[in-house]
């Protein structure tokens, strides 16, 4: 059952006719905005620089540092009226990066989404809980205004706060929810101490992982506790949020949406396309985006194309489940932290050194953070009232920062070891 | 008199103590009391010794992190109300103590009580004014205490 059998079962050549006029569409509009106005006259390209879809290799890559530097509106290629939603990829104030939509871009990312959640089987008569953030983060509205286009009832839950999401899986029957996997986890537990046994008690039969990378295992032990079958999601402020790429019912790969994604996989250190199944980083270009298009943008994210055909019939390429980052991002409860901004708000208090550990936990199906900060041999004046202030201070610093509280602790100088070149700064004890 | 405390941050581990005491030992440094606080898991370790000045070379040296803190080391009498005078006083003149600890001299019948001030000059004006006795470094290193009280 197809969403959009002409689109999803397209015949490749057929797919790669259309992503070569999009291509050549989307460069155009790119153009328009400061950034790649600047850009193509320094290079001296254009549209007419492409012929076939691997020219788009002519074209230099566009970073997250790309977006930092021309933030906020040096990527924007619309007259900013145009413009009718923005996201952030993480809500801090330094580390941002903005994104924006027109009334159009919000029509076609919402039809991904409506795409993706029908593959897997959900339908109008579904009753849809949404246990994601709402706000600046993509994932909340994106999953939102999709469930809305297929007309499934949607309960706006957002995070935490579990049970009152128990509460509501139980009054309206959800039969479908979107979650984070840690929480989905940590939730379990919750179902255990008020008694509920979520495989007879609840009605839901489909979950959507989002957010947060997870493995094969962990998925399978999501769908034994909850007795439904739950579905990957992939996807990035950059490219909308999440509908970039979803599994189908045969749950082997994410099928990109090659309509909308011209995908690249490219290796890391060397940025040389790889071949159909060796591993790299992904890379993308937007070809439907009218407010923020953007050309061959490194993800950082590590997986490969799954090689073959998919029995579904979809003809969509499927790449595989997340397997790291080519940076230092970590992913905490959903939140993304890159270890700099720690460093940052480091740096700005004296009492401390700015050799730091993040030790990343996982216990009782929950995540943790621990901080551990070296004091400062000059600042320590004997007083240990004065260590629990700093204490306080930085983990108030670090809350504001990162929007999640870590635990941390004070440790003696120079007892964290030092990396030869670049710091071993993140010990990740989280297993399945 | 000013007298010295020596204070050694310490992460709660096994053998930060005994690594502290080992150096100390092979360095012939007696330490007169201490006094542990902790904050669950980091705490500060203070100590009264015989040569404060030394003591903090040798556990610099030995990579601990030290800070060498004036305090006053008050003489009063060991029977029934004689920490109370002093706490009396400390309290009317409004006084905040950070920390405060003692030891008992067998011998002479008096106690060493360490309290540790904001205002250690202003502080041991009060006491001597008011008949306490205040000792040294070296009149620290000269008694022989026998037990701690806290
Ligand atoms: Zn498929």
């Amino acid at each position: 059952m197809y969403w959009e059998k002409n689109v999803e079962t397209i015949d490749r050549k057929k797919l790669e006719e259309l992503q070569l006029a999009q291509l050549k569409d989307t460069i155009k509009r790119t153009e328009k905005s400061y950034y790649y106005g600047k850009l193509f006259q320094e290079k001296n390209i254009s549209a007419n620089s492409i012929k076939s879809l691997e020219d788009i290799q002519k074209f230099p890559f566009t970073t997250k540092d790309d977006l930092r530097e021309h933030w906020p509106y040096g990527f924007i290629a619309v007259p900013k009226d145009e413009l009718v939603r923005m996201h952030s990829s993480s809500g801090t104030t330094g580390r941002a990066t903005v994104v924006f939509h027109t009334a159009s871009d919000i029509a076609i990312w919402s039809n991904l989404l409506a795409r993706c959640m029908f593959m897997t089987g959900m339908r109008k008569s579904d009753v849809f809980q949404n246990m994601m953030t709402y706000g600046l983060f993509t994932g909340g509205l994106g999953f939102h205004y999709g469930a809305e286009k297929i007309g499934a009832l949607v309960i706006p839950a957002g995070a935490g706060n579990s049970k009152r999401q128990i509460q509501l899986m139980m009054d309206f029957e959800t039969t479908v929810v979107h979650v984070i996997p840690s929480y989905a986890l940590h939730l379990s537990t919750v179902f255990t101490e008020l008694k509920i046994d979520p495989r007879k008690d609840t009605k839901v039969k489909i979950a959507f992982l989002g957010a947060e990378p997870h493995t094969e295992k962990m998925r399978r032990k999501i769908e034994e506790i909850y007795g439904y079958k739950a579905f990957n999601s992939y996807g990035l402020s950059e490219m909308n949020g999440p509908g970039v790429a979803f599994e189908c019912p045969q749950q082997n790969g994410m099928h990109i949406w090659e309509d909308s994604f011209l995908v690249e996989i490219i290796d890391p250190k060397t940025l040389a396309p790889v071949a159909d199944g060796e591993e790299g980083e992904l890379v993308m270009t937007s070809l439907q985006k009218e407010g923020m298009p953007l050309l061959r943008y490194r993800t950082k994210d590590l997986t490969r194309i799954i090689p073959g055909i998919c029995p579904c019939g979809r003809t969509h390429r499927r790449i595989e489940r997340i397997k790291g980052r080519s940076d230092d991002m970590l992913i905490l409860k959903g939140v993304n932290i890159f270890p700099m901004q720690i460093e940052k708000k480091l740096m700005e208090i004296a009492d401390v050194g700015t050799n730091f550990l993040i030790i990343l936990d996982r216990a009782d199906f929950n995540d943790s953070m621990t901080v551990k900060v070296e004091v400062n041999k000059k600042y320590f004046a004997g007083d240990i009232k004065q260590l629990e202030i700093l204490r306080k201070k930085i983990t108030e610093e670090l809350k504001g920062e990162l929007l999640i509280t870590p635990k941390v602790d004070l440790v003696e100088p120079d007892s964290i070891p030092k990396g030869e070149g670049k710091a071993v700064r993140v010990i990740d004890n989280r297993k399945d | 008199m000013i007298a010295y405390q020596i204070s050694i941050f310490a992460e709660n581990k096994p053998g930060k103590i005994a690594h502290l005491t080992s150096v100390l030992g092979k360095e012939k440094i007696n330490i007169r009391a201490t006094t542990i606080s902790t904050a669950d898991t980091f705490g500060v370790i203070n100590l009264i010794v015989d040569d404060p000045k030394r003591a903090e070379t040798v556990l610099t040296q030995a990579g601990l992190t030290v800070h060498l803190r004036s305090v006053l080391a008050v003489l009063i009498d060991d029977k029934p109300g004689g920490l109370d005078n002093l706490m009396q006083l400390l309290y009317q003149e409004g006084i905040n103590i950070n920390n405060a600890y003692g030891f008992v001299l067998e011998s002479s019948k008096k106690a060493v009580f360490v309290v540790d001030v904001d205002q250690t000059e202003k502080t041991e004006k009060l006491l001597e004014e008011n008949g306490f006795q205040t000792l040294d470094t070296q009149a620290l290193s000269s008694i022989e205490p026998t037990h701690n009280v806290k």
